[in-house]
């Protein structure tokens, strides 16, 4: 095996494996062990379901001929295709100018702008559906606006996929943008390029991985999102609809299992394209680079400001119909305000225990999370010797990226509901859903951690092995205090995720562990439109909680433990 | 300590706090796993009113709507976490005996029921307890608005007045729409209905996922007509919404909420005795409160906002018919209707 002979290889060039090492290696094999448990065989379950008839004997591909020979579900697909890549266009363009504006001009105001960017992340993606029926539906406030033209289709899911959607790909535009060099525009401004010119072949050139980075993850997210079609999108089928009325309405696993893997390709096509391209991005940032500081320009940061107030008008409005919708008494017949739609416990789909478990699950998942995702990347990062582990580790950690919220959730009835299963004892349990959402999040925390990890010195892990320090003693006393901005970053990131998060859990939970996020999705379902607009914007003012948590904690972080960053 | 003694010592400390728990809390000594779709407003009177009786057994519920419901016991069918079924479509029950999860009991005064409201078989493996009646929820000031004259028929949605002013769920999701289409087929032929249902199409502004979203829907003047089911038109009326409800005078498509006990649970006696009390007299008293139609004769007093003609309305139901043709319905109905998915202005 080649991990043998790697560490025989090993063996003859140290003398032996310390016990660090072993310790090292033992940790990585569980956590490897736990990403295969809750990513990996799942995935395999639900591939091999995929491939049977009711009755659980083997077919082949038959479902899938099925599949693609039904004209209605052959179209969904195709709904989905185009409908995600409008989406893409639209956010990327309306991101890219905002991000500029925030890093590369002058326009006032930048702080309040950037505040509003992230409400979107707050709520679960139903939420702009919701209030899009409030502004354009049938009694809806601003229906004149689309001239005859329905909310409920392909526009309200445009519309409402952009929305939540646009924090995501900003973060990464605004990322790509403030990395440059300033030197590269003092070089133009001599040669006198002007500055349509400079754009084109400075700044574009400058973010291009960033934007197509960025590109790739709206093109996903709208592609397996579910909360907005399933709100807004009427007779409109898309890919993630159909895996929830095959799998809830026509208890058809197979064929659920089917569009997952459907599901899947893009989002895995797309995945690696990313990595690929990625590959390609040359540091721009030499140890020369030259921060650029933006000038006054006083034409276009007027022009900026216009269209970022415009932008986060936008978003306010969609935010602040939500919260209209659940403080009125009888929409659209009795306009008086009232608390009555907080009353969860009288609606259909969960009550305030469903709110309170999801807060606990978010805990749960942050905690658990972050240690679990921090020591893995240090393991990966800062581990000695055993490649093949690290690489295939590595690997694992970098698959939920690619899987769809809604196919693990089903492929997780799949592995975990099979009494053969050692671990079926979670099934149905708060665990189920922590294990799946750290799962789904996994990725994005864990280059989170590298990414920080990398800018240590090497030379500390030297130094403490010279002096004979256990590597835990190094971990715990100088990488986890130094990276300790990163681990709270990772540990906001999970909470958010966690209370907004429907698609993957909406098959796994149950009645003693409802949540807040399903509940939104269960009482629209019933028509209780109200009622799900309350319960979203409660999980809204605990997410903007949390989140305001996280900024002064981070700056008292930063004060007491990171002096050592400033010069 | 060598470690077994520990073990022994450990696992007399839990057993003992269990006895010590199953003591202080004298009654609840059995706890019941029910899987349900009855209304989360109802459940606790129920509840209350079952402890009445049976003060040792506690029901721990599990509810969710009737597909979601059915979704998850036959997800779960080589590992059933419920002890029994109390308040779930029998069509969905219907499908749960036939993948052999029902365990056939003759609940005590069974046989005092309606015929129509239980199993052929003998023992049965289900027992129903009221009935839910296919309605259409009519939204008065939107109808006005829109110059609809009122529905008194099927037939009468099929005029083009309607174009895009009706809602109905659809019967891939939900039971509602399933039994509507069912009752369709069943009032008009196999041809008839189709053809029914093709004019009918042309109306509809859209297909919803649940068959309480319609009514709502209507009530809130989202739609101005929506094709639901009577108990939740008389909930979204008592709430105050402008709306009339409607059982057209063809006859209405129903189905019931039913009770089975799940094969294999480790509760037998204890799901046993729910099952007895789901088909008493006192039971069906409860299930009127909301229900108008029950499977107990002659207990049935009228319900507010309820049609006063509802149970001469409801069709002969061939039950058979609905769920051994299901999914060659359903199949129909998605490749006629589902790939025109273009929204309806």
């Amino acid at each position: 095996m080649a991990a043998n002979a790697q560490s025989l290889s090993e063996a003859i060039v140290k003398p032996r494996l310390s016990r660090d090492d072993w310790i090292m290696r033992a940790s990585m094999i569980v956590i490897g062990a736990f990403l295969l448990v809750a990513v990996v065989l799942p995935l395999y379950s639900m591939m091999s379901k995929s491939m049977e008839n009711k009755d659980g004997a083997f077919i082949g591909l038959a479902n899938f001929y099925e599949y693609f020979s039904t004209p209605s579900l052959f179209l969904s697909g195709v709904n989905s295709l185009w409908v995600a890549a409008l989406v893409t266009v639209i956010v990327l363009v309306t991101a890219f100018v905002y991000a500029y504006a925030l890093t590369r001009t002058c326009m006032p105001f930048k702080w309040f702008f950037r505040l509003v960017a992230v409400i979107p992340l707050l709520a679960p993606s139903l939420l702009s559906g919701i209030s899009l029926v409030y502004w354009f539906g049938n009694q809806g406030v601003a229906k004149e606006l689309l001239m005859g033209e329905s909310i409920y289709g392909p526009i309200g899911i445009v519309i409402g996929s952009a929305y939540w959607v646009f924090p995501h790909a900003l973060m990464i535009v605004i990322t790509a943008l403030s990395i440059t060099d300033a030197r590269l525009y003092e070089a133009a401004a001599a040669l006198r390029t002007s500055a349509i010119r400079t754009f084109f072949t400075v700044t574009l050139p400058g973010c291009k991985y960033g934007l197509i980075s960025a590109g790739f993850v709206v093109f996903i997210l709208v592609f397996t999102d579910f909360g907005v079609p399933k709100v807004i999108g009427g007779n409109f089928n898309m890919l993630a609809t159909d895996i929830y009325k095959q799998v809830i309405g026509q208890q058809n696993f197979q064929m659920g299992a089917v569009v997952s893997v459907v599901l899947l390709v893009p989002a895995v096509i797309a995945f690696g394209v990313d990595r690929l391209v990625q590959k390609k991005q040359v540091a721009l940032l030499s140890a020369r680079a030259v921060p650029l500081e933006p000038k006054p320009n006083r034409r276009v940061d007027m022009l900026m400001l216009a269209f970022c107030s415009f932008v986060a008008l936008l978003i306010l409005l969609m935010i602040g119909m939500a919260q209209y919708a659940a403080i009125i008494k009888f929409w659209p017949y009795n306009l008086t305000l009232t608390l009555h739609n907080y009353n969860f416990d009288l609606a259909n789909g969960g009550g305030w225990d469903a709110y309170f478990n999801s807060v606990k699950m978010a805990t749960y998942t942050a905690v658990f999370g972050t240690l679990i995702v921090f020591f893995g990347a240090y393991l990966v990062e800062k581990g000695r010797g055993f490649n093949v582990g690290r690489n295939v580790f590595h690997g694992f950690a970098m698959l939920p990226l690619a899987v769809p919220g809604m196919v693990l959730g089903l492929s997780y009835i799949f592995f975990f509901n099979n009494p053969s299963n050692p671990f079926n004892f979670i099934y149905g349990t708060m665990i189920i859903l922590v294990v799946s959402t750290v799962a789904h999040f996994y990725t994005v925390s864990h280059l989170t951690a590298v990414t920080a990890l990398k800018q240590m010195d090497a030379e500390f892990e030297s130094v403490a092995a010279s002096l004979k320090t256990p590597f835990y003693k190094t971990f715990l006393k100088v990488t986890v205090p130094v990276c300790l901005p990163a681990t709270m970053d990772i540990f906001i990131y999970l909470f958010l995720n966690a209370m907004t998060t429907v698609s993957a859990v909406v098959f796994i939970y149950s009645t003693d562990t409802q949540l807040a996020s399903v509940a939104v999705l269960n009482m629209d379902d019933q028509g209780e439109l109200s009622f799900a607009a309350a319960m979203a914007m409660m999980i809204a003012y605990t997410c903007a909680g949390a989140r305001l948590l996280h900024l002064l904690l981070t700056r008292g972080v930063m004060r007491s433990s990171q002096a050592w960053r400033q010069r | 300590m060598n470690p077994t003694s520990f073990l022994t010592r450990a696992i007399g400390g839990l057993c003992g706090a269990a006895f010590a728990l199953g003591a202080t809390g004298a009654f609840a000594a059995t706890e019941l796993t029910v899987y349900t779709a009855i209304e989360a407003d109802d459940l606790k009177r129920y509840a209350e009113e079952f402890n009445k009786v049976h003060p040792d057994i506690e029901i721990k519920w599990v509810r969710d709507s009737t597909g979601i419901v059915t979704a998850k016991l036959l997800a779960e069918k080589e590992n059933p976490q419920a002890d029994i079924v109390w308040g779930l479509a029998a069509t969905s029950l219907m499908l749960l005996k036939a993948e052999g999860m029902t365990e056939p009991y003759n609940p005590a005064g069974a046989d005092k029921l309606n015929k129509r409201f239980v199993d052929t078989d003998s023992p049965m493996h289900w027992t129903g307890m009221d009935a839910w009646v296919a309605a259409i929820c009519v939204n008065t000031i939107e109808a006005e608005k829109n110059n609809l004259p009122m529905p008194t028929t099927w037939k009468d949605l099929i005029d083009p007045v309607y174009k895009g002013h009706v809602v109905m769920p659809n019967p891939n999701s939900s039971g509602t729409g399933f039994l509507d289409v069912s009752s369709w087929l069943q009032l008009y032929g196999e041809e008839g209905g189709w053809e029914f249902m093709d004019a009918l199409h042309e109306n509809i502004a859209w297909y919803t996922h649940s068959g309480s979203k319609p009514c709502r829907q209507a009530g809130a003047g989202e739609a101005p007509i929506g094709i639901s089911f009577a108990y939740r038109g008389a909930k979204v009326k008592a709430q105050g919404a402008p709306i009339e409800i409607v059982i057209p005078s063809e006859g209405a498509g129903w189905d019931m909420e039913a009770t089975a006990i799940i094969k294999g649970t480790d509760n037998l006696d204890a799901a046993k005795k729910l099952a007895d009390f789901s088909v008493s007299k006192e039971a069906n008293v409860m299930y009127n409160t909301v229900y108008a139609v029950v499977a107990y004769p002659g207990v049935a007093q009228p319900v507010e906002h309820y049609p006063s003609n509802i149970d001469e309305l409801m069709i002969d139901n061939d039950f058979g018919f609905a769920a051994s043709n299901r999914e060659r319905i359903l199949k129909e109905w998605q490749s006629r209707y589902d790939s025109k998915s273009e929204p309806q202005g």
